[in-house]
Protein backbone atom coordinates (compact mmCIF):
# COMPACT_ATOMS: atom_id res chain seq x y z
CA UNK A 1 0.00 0.00 0.00
CA UNK A 2 1.16 3.96 -0.85
CA UNK A 3 1.78 5.78 2.14
CA UNK A 4 -0.91 8.06 0.39
CA UNK A 5 -3.07 5.36 0.48
CA UNK A 6 -2.43 5.09 4.28
CA UNK A 7 -2.21 8.61 5.07
CA UNK A 8 -5.98 8.25 3.68
CA UNK A 9 -7.18 5.53 5.36
CA UNK A 10 -6.47 7.06 8.85
CA UNK A 11 -7.39 10.63 7.66
CA UNK A 12 -4.06 11.66 7.91
CA UNK A 13 -2.13 14.91 7.17
CA UNK A 14 1.24 14.74 5.85
CA UNK A 15 4.09 17.15 7.85
CA UNK A 16 6.54 16.50 5.01
CA UNK A 17 6.85 15.46 1.16
CA UNK A 18 5.13 12.41 0.69
CA UNK A 19 6.94 10.36 -2.04
CA UNK A 20 3.87 9.18 -4.15
CA UNK A 21 5.74 5.82 -5.17
CA UNK A 22 6.74 4.60 -1.85
CA UNK A 23 5.03 1.73 -0.08
CA UNK A 24 4.63 0.72 3.75
CA UNK A 25 4.99 -2.93 3.49
CA UNK A 26 4.67 -3.52 7.63
CA UNK A 27 3.37 -1.60 10.32
CA UNK A 28 5.01 -1.09 14.11
CA UNK A 29 4.27 0.33 16.92
CA UNK A 30 6.23 1.07 20.15
CA UNK A 31 7.36 3.97 22.03
CA UNK A 32 10.57 2.56 23.68
CA UNK A 33 13.67 3.42 20.86
CA UNK A 34 15.41 0.72 22.13
CA UNK A 35 13.11 -1.61 21.42
CA UNK A 36 12.45 -0.17 17.99
CA UNK A 37 16.09 -0.59 17.28
CA UNK A 38 15.77 -4.34 18.00
CA UNK A 39 12.73 -4.98 16.21
CA UNK A 40 12.15 -2.26 13.13
CA UNK A 41 12.77 -2.95 9.42
CA UNK A 42 12.26 -1.78 6.27
CA UNK A 43 9.62 -0.02 4.59
CA UNK A 44 7.77 -0.11 7.81
CA UNK A 45 5.14 2.41 9.17
CA UNK A 46 5.84 3.16 12.60
CA UNK A 47 3.69 4.51 14.95
CA UNK A 48 4.93 6.50 17.95
CA UNK A 49 4.27 9.74 20.33
CA UNK A 50 7.51 10.35 20.01
CA UNK A 51 8.57 13.26 18.36
CA UNK A 52 12.60 14.21 19.09
CA UNK A 53 15.42 13.79 16.69
CA UNK A 54 16.09 10.60 17.62
CA UNK A 55 12.98 8.97 16.15
CA UNK A 56 14.27 10.17 12.61
CA UNK A 57 17.44 8.79 13.49
CA UNK A 58 15.93 5.46 14.21
CA UNK A 59 13.44 5.42 11.52
CA UNK A 60 16.22 6.32 8.43
CA UNK A 61 18.88 3.84 10.18
CA UNK A 62 16.10 0.96 9.59
CA UNK A 63 14.88 2.39 6.02
CA UNK A 64 11.40 2.39 7.17
CA UNK A 65 8.77 4.39 5.09
CA UNK A 66 7.11 6.36 7.54
CA UNK A 67 6.50 8.04 11.17
CA UNK A 68 3.30 8.16 12.14
CA UNK A 69 2.04 10.03 14.84
CA UNK A 70 -1.29 9.28 16.59
CA UNK A 71 -4.15 11.61 18.29
CA UNK A 72 -3.04 14.97 16.56
CA UNK A 73 0.29 15.09 17.93
CA UNK A 74 2.79 16.96 15.57
CA UNK A 75 5.96 17.14 14.78
CA UNK A 76 8.06 20.61 14.47
CA UNK A 77 11.56 22.14 14.08
CA UNK A 78 14.70 20.30 13.71
CA UNK A 79 13.68 16.29 13.22
CA UNK A 80 10.81 17.62 10.75
CA UNK A 81 13.79 18.94 8.74
CA UNK A 82 15.64 15.94 9.16
CA UNK A 83 12.78 13.61 7.94
CA UNK A 84 12.39 15.59 4.92
CA UNK A 85 16.50 15.13 4.37
CA UNK A 86 16.18 11.43 5.45
CA UNK A 87 13.13 11.32 2.60
CA UNK A 88 10.95 9.48 5.80
CA UNK A 89 7.25 10.80 5.76
CA UNK A 90 5.61 12.10 8.76
CA UNK A 91 2.55 11.73 9.30
CA UNK A 92 0.05 12.98 11.92
CA UNK A 93 -3.81 11.07 12.37
CA UNK A 94 -6.22 12.27 14.72
CA UNK A 95 -6.91 8.11 15.66
CA UNK A 96 -5.44 6.44 18.24
CA UNK A 97 -2.38 4.57 17.83
CA UNK A 98 -5.01 1.39 18.25
CA UNK A 99 -6.65 2.66 16.06
CA UNK A 100 -4.49 3.19 13.06
CA UNK A 101 -2.89 -0.61 14.32
CA UNK A 102 -6.46 -1.63 13.81
CA UNK A 103 -6.62 -0.13 10.34
CA UNK A 104 -3.64 -1.24 8.77
CA UNK A 105 -3.99 -4.89 10.34
CA UNK A 106 -7.35 -4.78 8.36
CA UNK A 107 -5.93 -3.61 4.99
CA UNK A 108 -3.35 -6.65 5.47
CA UNK A 109 -0.38 -4.82 6.48
CA UNK A 110 1.76 -7.72 8.63
CA UNK A 111 3.05 -6.77 11.78
CA UNK A 112 7.24 -5.59 11.13
CA UNK A 113 9.17 -8.31 11.71
CA UNK B 1 41.57 0.60 3.61
CA UNK B 2 39.25 3.33 4.91
CA UNK B 3 39.12 4.63 8.51
CA UNK B 4 36.91 7.03 10.25
CA UNK B 5 36.62 8.54 13.57
CA UNK B 6 33.61 10.02 15.60
CA UNK B 7 33.74 11.79 18.67
CA UNK B 8 30.66 11.49 21.12
CA UNK B 9 29.95 13.76 23.51
CA UNK B 10 28.30 12.74 26.78
CA UNK B 11 24.44 13.80 27.18
CA UNK B 12 24.22 15.05 23.63
CA UNK B 13 20.88 13.48 22.30
CA UNK B 14 20.51 16.13 19.62
CA UNK B 15 23.57 14.90 17.59
CA UNK B 16 23.63 11.43 18.27
CA UNK B 17 23.30 8.82 15.16
CA UNK B 18 25.03 11.55 13.00
CA UNK B 19 28.22 8.82 12.88
CA UNK B 20 25.81 6.06 12.62
CA UNK B 21 23.89 7.56 9.36
CA UNK B 22 27.67 8.68 8.01
CA UNK B 23 29.02 5.11 8.49
CA UNK B 24 26.12 4.14 6.69
CA UNK B 25 26.09 6.46 3.94
CA UNK B 26 30.12 5.45 3.36
CA UNK B 27 28.95 1.95 3.06
CA UNK B 28 25.99 2.05 0.95
CA UNK B 29 28.52 3.98 -1.11
CA UNK B 30 30.62 0.70 -1.50
CA UNK B 31 27.62 -1.16 -2.43
CA UNK B 32 27.07 -3.26 1.03
CA UNK B 33 23.72 -4.75 0.59
CA UNK B 34 21.23 -3.51 2.64
CA UNK B 35 20.77 -6.13 5.53
CA UNK B 36 24.14 -5.71 6.43
CA UNK B 37 23.86 -1.90 6.24
CA UNK B 38 20.88 -2.10 8.52
CA UNK B 39 22.98 -4.85 10.86
CA UNK B 40 26.12 -2.21 10.97
CA UNK B 41 23.66 0.86 11.32
CA UNK B 42 21.54 -0.55 14.35
CA UNK B 43 25.12 -1.43 16.08
CA UNK B 44 26.30 1.40 15.42
CA UNK B 45 23.91 3.65 16.72
CA UNK B 46 23.27 1.39 19.83
CA UNK B 47 27.23 2.15 20.37
CA UNK B 48 26.69 5.97 19.83
CA UNK B 49 23.59 5.93 22.29
CA UNK B 50 25.31 3.98 24.60
CA UNK B 51 28.50 6.49 25.38
CA UNK B 52 26.14 9.67 24.90
CA UNK B 53 23.64 7.82 27.74
CA UNK B 54 26.42 6.50 30.11
CA UNK B 55 29.84 6.97 29.58
CA UNK B 56 31.65 10.63 29.78
CA UNK B 57 32.30 10.44 26.53
CA UNK B 58 34.39 8.80 24.17
CA UNK B 59 35.11 7.94 20.32
CA UNK B 60 33.53 5.69 17.57
CA UNK B 61 36.32 4.00 15.31
CA UNK B 62 35.15 2.83 11.71
CA UNK B 63 37.61 0.79 9.75
CA UNK B 64 36.66 -1.32 6.16
CA UNK B 65 39.49 -3.46 5.32
CA UNK B 66 38.15 -5.48 2.08
CA UNK B 67 35.46 -7.75 3.59
CA UNK B 68 34.93 -6.69 6.83
CA UNK B 69 34.00 -3.59 8.62
CA UNK B 70 35.35 -2.51 12.44
CA UNK B 71 33.58 -0.82 14.81
CA UNK B 72 35.13 0.15 17.59
CA UNK B 73 33.86 2.28 21.00
CA UNK B 74 36.50 3.48 23.50
CA UNK B 75 34.99 6.12 26.32
CA UNK B 76 36.10 8.05 29.01
CA UNK B 77 34.91 6.02 32.00
CA UNK B 78 33.00 5.61 34.08
CA UNK B 79 33.36 1.73 33.24
CA UNK B 80 30.99 -1.24 33.47
CA UNK B 81 31.06 -2.74 36.90
CA UNK B 82 29.96 -6.37 36.03
CA UNK B 83 29.36 -6.37 32.46
CA UNK B 84 27.61 -9.83 32.42
CA UNK B 85 25.04 -8.10 34.14
CA UNK B 86 25.08 -5.52 31.70
CA UNK B 87 25.07 -7.57 28.85
CA UNK B 88 21.39 -8.93 29.67
CA UNK B 89 18.18 -8.38 27.91
CA UNK B 90 16.40 -5.50 30.13
CA UNK B 91 18.80 -4.93 32.24
CA UNK B 92 19.27 -0.99 32.55
CA UNK B 93 21.11 2.18 34.88
CA UNK B 94 19.80 4.42 32.53
CA UNK B 95 18.44 7.76 33.94
CA UNK B 96 15.67 10.07 33.70
CA UNK B 97 16.87 11.87 30.84
CA UNK B 98 17.36 8.93 28.66
CA UNK B 99 14.35 7.13 29.71
CA UNK B 100 12.12 10.20 28.48
CA UNK B 101 13.67 10.26 24.84
CA UNK B 102 12.26 6.34 25.00
CA UNK B 103 15.55 4.58 25.54
CA UNK B 104 16.91 2.85 28.85
CA UNK B 105 14.98 -0.27 28.09
CA UNK B 106 18.71 -2.68 28.54
CA UNK B 107 18.33 -3.45 24.72
CA UNK B 108 21.57 -1.53 23.60
CA UNK B 109 24.69 -3.96 24.90
CA UNK B 110 22.16 -7.15 23.72
CA UNK B 111 21.20 -5.44 20.39
CA UNK B 112 24.85 -4.91 19.32
CA UNK B 113 26.16 -8.48 19.81
CA UNK B 114 23.11 -9.82 17.84
CA UNK B 115 24.11 -7.60 15.22
CA UNK B 116 27.48 -8.40 14.61
CA UNK B 117 29.31 -10.93 13.56
CA UNK B 118 32.31 -10.88 16.23
CA UNK B 119 31.50 -8.84 19.27
CA UNK B 120 33.87 -8.00 22.43
CA UNK B 121 33.73 -6.00 25.51
CA UNK B 122 36.41 -4.87 27.84
CA UNK B 123 35.29 -2.89 31.17
CA UNK B 124 37.28 -1.43 33.63
CA UNK B 125 35.98 1.08 36.57
CA UNK B 126 36.85 3.91 36.45
CA UNK B 127 38.90 4.02 33.19
CA UNK B 128 36.13 3.07 30.86
CA UNK B 129 34.61 0.19 28.03
CA UNK B 130 35.79 -0.84 24.92
CA UNK B 131 33.90 -2.54 22.70
CA UNK B 132 35.18 -4.18 19.29
CA UNK B 133 32.27 -5.52 16.49
CA UNK B 134 33.23 -6.89 13.23
CA UNK B 135 31.32 -7.19 10.24
CA UNK B 136 30.97 -9.80 7.38
CA UNK B 137 30.40 -7.52 4.07
CA UNK B 138 32.08 -10.15 1.64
Amino acid sequence: MTIEHLCTLIEGKPLTTLDTDRTVVSGYTCDLLSWVMAKGSPDAAWITVQTHMNVVAVAALHDMACIILPENITMEGAPLEKAEEEGIAVLTSPKSAYEICGIMMCEGIPASE
Amino acid sequence: MIQAKYTVVRGDYARAGEASADIKRTLKQLGVDSSTLRRIAVASYESELNMVIHSLGGTLTLVIDNDRVKLTSNDLGPGIFDVNEAMQEGYSTADDIARNYGFGAGMGLPNMRRNADKFAIYSMVPDGTTIEMEFNIG
